[in-house]
């Protein structure tokens, strides 16, 4: 072919620039991304959580992001749906999911804080206090802490029994309203407030009451195990509780 | 119009536009696109991922076609038969005054005389291969945090979210227009248009590819080669 004789370059380079301005604020994002995130959410994330549509919780702002420990998303019908408590207790007893529907609610609103960045403004959780559960029980004085295990067969939380007491800490069966789907850790999830995400054990299986701090999932991935927002894991977040 | 335009002998009856290097890196890069596009709504969107589940699989997938992704049109660059591909991105790059024109009166100036690709081509491909780097790179990021501070896996996330969503958007649009405009589409499934597409849609390329090879036979002849 003998006509590939076309002019070198006419005209301007305005490829190059675009590409180079969008590759830069590519990196602009990686950089103060987290800052601007933060910003839409608390600015943006009200309007998005307000809209009955569900379009807007497909824009990433204000939204949970799902992780999974297991290769598939553990699902258990609420029918067949158990939890056991044992360990160093007087009466340890399997509940239901009716059983805990009919004890006393509690109510929460907080944010919810990943420690991979992400927050979710305003979440609402229902469930039963935990420290409800444990005493039901009867803990012994022997019992320090709670090894809590997930039904995927692979998730464990931890949490020392001061903890596991506090008012926010609780197994929750609703988030904003609704039951909790698999996604969300559902039917029944454990909902630490004043800690990170991961603390808070999707898919409950097991409560062991033991006496001593056995580190969970995450942490043997190198996460702190008293995990407060803002005060571990090298982040400065705001607390959440 | 072009359906008024009496047909001349001046004006061939075809003319190769893209070849088959060029097709077979669009192609690839396509099917990549679609995997990647696909296998991310499932890992984002929270009631599509619990329909399908195996999450792991799905990240697996994801994270190996978007490693890649930037193969097919690399190798095309430095192949030796990459040469009109490389050209192209010269096209591509470059912006002449009528294209300006052309972005002002949204296409309607008749007296607008394009090259090779119009400017909505010209960003689509510019928009493209910035996303290619910028998704690689965020990616990476995301893939591998433990190298990285706690802030870029963050903002790592929310320039990955952000860019595939206009992605998104830019892929949806071009196949759109592809659909509308079937001499163009065949362009890039056969690699030859019409003659009168390309005099009347790309005035300034038709002339500088018929220069030269005056009489339809012999370009008919030199196209037929590169059509099938």
């Amino acid at each position: 072919m003998a006509q590939t004789v076309r002019e070198p370059g006419p005209g301007t380079p305005v490829g190059r620039r675009v590409f180079l301005g969008l590759v830069g604020a590519g990196a602009a994002g990686i950089l103060w991304g987290a800052k601007a995130n933060d910003f839409l959410e608390r600015t943006v994330g009200k309007l998005v959580s307000k809209d009955g549509t569900g379009l807007s919780s497909l824009l990433p702002i204000g939204r949970f992001r799902i992780y999974t420990v297991t290769g598939d998303l553990p699902s258990r019908s609420k029918a067949a749906w158990r939890l056991k408590l044992h360990g160093l207790v007087d009466q340890p007893y399997v509940l239901t999911y009716e059983d805990l529907r009919a004890m006393p609610p509690l109510h929460v609103t907080r944010d919810f804080q990943c420690v991979t960045g992400w927050r979710v403004h305003s979440v609402g959780w229902t469930g039963v206090r935990l420290g409800d559960l444990l005493d039901r029980a009867g803990v012994q004085p022997s019992a320090r802490a709670l090894r809590l295990t997930s039904f995927d067969g692979e998730y464990t939380e931890s949490l020392t029994l001061e903890q596991a007491r506090r008012a926010d800490v609780m197994i929750a069966y609703q988030l904003d309203g609704s039951d909790l789907s698999s996604e969300h850790g559902g039917p029944v999830r454990l909902y630490v407030a004043p800690m990170y995400g991961y603390k808070s054990l999707k898919w409950l299986d097991t409560i062991e009451v033991v006496d001593k701090v056995i580190p969970g999932y995450w942490e043997q991935q190198g996460y702190d195990v008293d995990g407060w927002v803002g005060k571990s894991n090298g982040r400065d977040d705001r607390p959440t509780s | 119009m072009v359906a008024t335009t009496a047909p001349r002998a001046d004006i061939p009856e075809r003319v190769a536009r893209f070849d088959r290097l060029e097709r077979a890196v669009h192609w690839t890069n396509a099917t990549l696109f679609l995997v990647l596009l696909t296998t991310g709504a499932m890992l984002y969107a929270g009631p599509l991922s619990g329909l399908v589940g195996r999450r792991e699989l799905v990240r697996m997938v994801h994270v190996y076609s978007g490693l890649v992704l930037p193969v097919p049109l690399l190798a095309g660059i430095v192949l030796r038969s990459g040469r009109q591909l490389r050209e192209d991105l010269r096209a591509l790059n470059r912006w002449i005054p009528d294209d300006f024109r052309w972005l002002r009166t949204r296409g309607r100036d008749p007296h607008v005389r394009l090259g090779k690709f119009n400017p909505g081509q010209k960003l689509n491909a510019t928009f493209v291969g910035a996303a290619i780097v910028v998704m690689l790179a965020t990616g990476s990021i995301m893939h591998w945090f433990g190298y990285f501070p706690n802030d870029w896996r963050t903002g790592a996330t929310f320039v990955h979210d952000w860019f595939a969503i206009a992605l998104f958007f830019v892929v949806v649009g071009h196949i759109w227009l592809a659909l509308a405009d079937p001499v163009a589409l065949r362009g890039m499934t056969r690699g030859s248009v019409t003659g009168a597409w390309a005099k009347h849609h790309r005035a300034r390329w038709f002339d500088e590819v018929t220069a030269g090879t005056r009489g339809p036979a012999e370009t008919a002849n030199e196209v037929t080669s590169d059509a099938r």
